[in-house]
């Protein structure tokens, strides 16, 4: 499904390298779960995936379903089936959550569909989140509390149903209650869709109270340094990431 | 409002659909050029009292005495050769108020431009022109029983000459300025609206108005009178085929509403590309009246337009909300004038403009307050979104305060669509022209909001049109 090979990316509006070389697969039906501090590149993974223009493929490939998409724009890997839902979702002053669905549903679901249908399935899926339904008049994002934006940015997987989704830090933001439920939600999908494949990107542990991932990945300084299971975050979650960095320390 | 769709309506958007002309049929076209002759033919022509004609004369001397405006952009008025221009051409028949009766090319024309259609639909009333002259019209008969008048200009001059007489030309005098001269002189068409007291005008009377005929002038002239306690909501819209020589809209539009009246005056003007647009809109506001003008400018080579609206009435209200779109080529050069005259008067102004390509909006707006407007307050927004690198965008707002209790605020916003929100709209799968489209239509909400609903889903589909093509 996924396939990404020595991957070195730069930011180009700080003029800065971040990924250092990353390898990466994920097969169909897979989850993974990748960890890291602020600042390890995990962020930054998932957005080169998503093809933000703000950063600049310097060596490596990805592959997505035996593609190279280094160089495919963004609104075209959407369609492919990459979904990546944001840590910092963007605030669209004016459009109301309706129009966006009005908008975004045209690309993902075929013309037959009236969108009095598919309107129905997307309130109830706001509902099944926790989200009144009179949210969709209102704008985009705007004046959202980090629970809102992370249970819609979630729910909008259930939505397009992308092959590949990446989940941005879904956990900051939402108390304990709701991180359980938006984490179910997602591993049912997931069961019901064995073919998608799921990449969490967090920087706790606690998410994994919630689900079993096929492999568990650590990035330090922008390369993903250890690939386990589940029990590889309870270690983090004990030691943390230091122990990790002084024994890289020792290899290099 | 959620369920207006633009991706359904763009699939229709791919041109320019006004870009289409008619033969030339015409029962009269005045040669190009005006002088005081033609003045006085088209008075004589139309049949019109003495004080009319007078009144033209009149217009004529100060349009020529008076000199181009120096400010705005001068360098495309200098490009208004005022020799080179069909002051007065009339379609081959006098308007009519059956629709069947309306000529065959004509009634293809305004069948094409969605008239009369839209009357069916949910119209109070209907007023078509067609160069100079109104070729339909028709008001509700439950409407007209209530004694409101609802007909053209001329038509309106013929039948209520005391009710013309009275207003006609004091909100906006001919010395206002060179092009309210102008159309003193030689206005022709327009409408003519009187609502009587206490009637409230449910549904909006509509005006479409249609230039045809290659440099063609078009000076319409509306009046619109709303007596004590009435409301009453006016449309208009505008369009134009395609020319590579231009025409003159130049449009004196006078509203009074009287004690307790509320009049709202809706434009959305979508004139091809080759138009000269430079209009006069002006209300006065009585006591506890309120007033709004909701415009928007899509079309036209330039517009110079800034609707206004004296408040000298205690507790008088105005409200203006304006949309600029400003393509490569295009100056939208539109504002507001807010005049407070009497105590406790207050306004709001929003104006939002978009640049795309190398098009140019300007703002430019006057909040006047005399000292008699104590505890008056006026609130001025103007935002502006360009959309590429080369888009232009100014403000020009000028203040005058008299009266120290008197609370004015001004903002100004200019803003770039970011290329986050574009990544954020492109990661669900929107193309780099559907996410501005959506990231404009968001920037306008506040305008959509105001209109109608057939309206607001006919701007949702110029906005589509407008953004077509419009990434580089």
């Amino acid at each position: 499904m996924l396939k990404i090979d020595n991957l070195i990316v730069k930011v180009k509006s700080m003029n800065k390298q971040i990924l250092n070389g990353v390898n990466l697969e994920v097969n169909k039906g897979e989850i993974h779960c990748i960890m890291g501090k602020n600042g390890s590149g995990k962020s930054t993974l998932g957005h080169v995936i998503m093809g933000n223009p703000d950063y600049e493929i310097i060596d490596g490939e990805i592959y997505f379903n035996n593609e190279l998409i280094n160089e495919i724009p963004t609104n075209e890997r959407a369609i492919k089936g990459i979904y990546l839902a944001f840590q910092n979702p963007i605030e669209i002053p004016g459009v109301t959550l309706a129009n966006f669905f009005r908008y975004t549903t045209k690309k993902f679901y075929p013309d037959n569909i009236p969108y009095p249908k598919i309107r129905k399935q997307i309130i109830e899926l706001l509902n099944k989140f926790g989200i009144p339904e009179d949210t969709m008049r209102r704008y985009l994002n705007e004046g959202f509390s980090g629970g809102e934006r992370k249970r819609i940015e979630a729910m909008q997987l259930l939505v397009y149903k992308p092959k590949l989704a990446i989940l941005d830090e879904i956990d900051s933001g939402l108390d304990i209650d709701g991180l359980k439920s938006v984490v179910k939600y997602i591993v049912e999908y997931v069961q019901n869709n064995p073919d998608t494949s799921i990449i969490f990107i967090t920087h706790y542990s606690r998410l994994l109270q919630y689900l079993t991932p096929d492999k568990v990945h650590v990035m330090i300084n922008g390369k993903i340094v250890l690939t386990g299971d589940k029990s590889l975050a309870k270690e983090i979650d004990e030691k943390g990431y230091s122990w990790l960095e002084s024994s890289m320390a020792v290899e290099n | 409002m959620e369920d207006r769709s633009i991706l359904e309506l763009r699939e229709m958007a791919k041109e320019y659909k006004y870009d289409f002309k008619d033969p030339y049929l015409y029962k009269e076209i005045f040669e190009k050029g005006l002088d005081e002759d033609k003045v006085i033919k088209i008075s004589k022509i139309k049949g019109e009292p003495e004080w009319m004609t007078e009144f033209r004369v009149r217009a004529y001397r100060i349009f020529i005495s008076k000199p181009m405006p120096t400010w705005g952009n001068t360098e495309l008025l200098s490009q208004i050769n005022f020799d080179d221009i069909h002051y007065y051409v009339k379609p081959q028949d006098d308007h009519k108020t059956s629709w069947e009766e309306v000529p065959e090319y004509i009634k293809k024309t305004f069948e094409r431009l969605g008239i009369p259609e839209a009357e069916r639909k949910f119209l109070a009333g209907v007023t078509a022109q067609y160069e100079s002259e109104v070729v339909y019209h028709s008001v509700r008969e439950d409407l007209a029983k209530q004694g409101v008048i609802f007909t053209d200009m001329d038509t309106g001059l013929k039948e209520h000459p005391e009710l013309v007489r009275k207003y006609f030309g004091t909100v906006i005098p001919p010395e206002d300025n060179k092009f309210a001269a102008l159309n003193s002189a030689v206005w022709s068409g327009g409408s003519f609206v009187y609502v009587p007291p206490n009637v409230k005008v449910s549904i909006p009377l509509q005006a479409y108005f249609r230039i045809n005929a290659k440099n063609m002038g078009q000076f319409e002239r509306t009046l619109i009178i709303a007596d004590e306690g009435s409301e009453v909501t006016y449309i208009e819209g505008c369009t134009a085929p395609v020319y590579s020589s231009h025409s003159l809209h130049s449009a004196v539009v006078e509203i009074i509403a009287l004690p307790n009246s509320k009049v709202q005056y809706i434009t959305i003007q979508n004139w091809s590309r080759d138009v000269f647009n430079l209009v006069t809109k002006r209300a006065v506001a009585h006591k506890n009246a309120k007033v709004g003008w909701i415009d928007a400018n899509i079309g036209s080579l330039l517009t110079m337009k800034y609707p206004s609206i004296y408040l000298i009435g205690e507790n008088a209200t105005g409200e203006i909300i304006s949309v600029a779109f400003a393509k490569t080529g295009q100056h939208q050069d539109a504002g507001s004038k807010i005049v407070l005259a009497a105590p406790r008067t207050s306004a709001t102004v929003t104006s939002k403009s978009i640049s795309i390509g190398s098009g140019r909006a300007s703002y430019r707006g006057l909040v006047k307050v005399y000292k008699e407007a104590v505890d008056s307050k006026v609130n001025v927004q103007c935002d502006a979104l360009l959309l590429d690198p080369e888009s232009r965008t100014d403000t020009y707002p000028v203040i005058e305060v008299h009266q120290p209790k008197a609370a004015i605020t001004h903002e100004a916003t200019v803003s770039k669509i970011s290329e986050q929100q574009l990544y954020y709209l492109m990661s669900r799968g929107l193309s780099p022209e559907e996410a501005k489209t959506l990231i404009v239509h968001g920037f306008i909400e506040s305008f959509i909001k105001e209109l109608p609903m057939e309206y607001a889903v006919e701007m949702n589909r110029l906005i589509a049109l407008e953004m077509e093509g419009s990434v580089g």
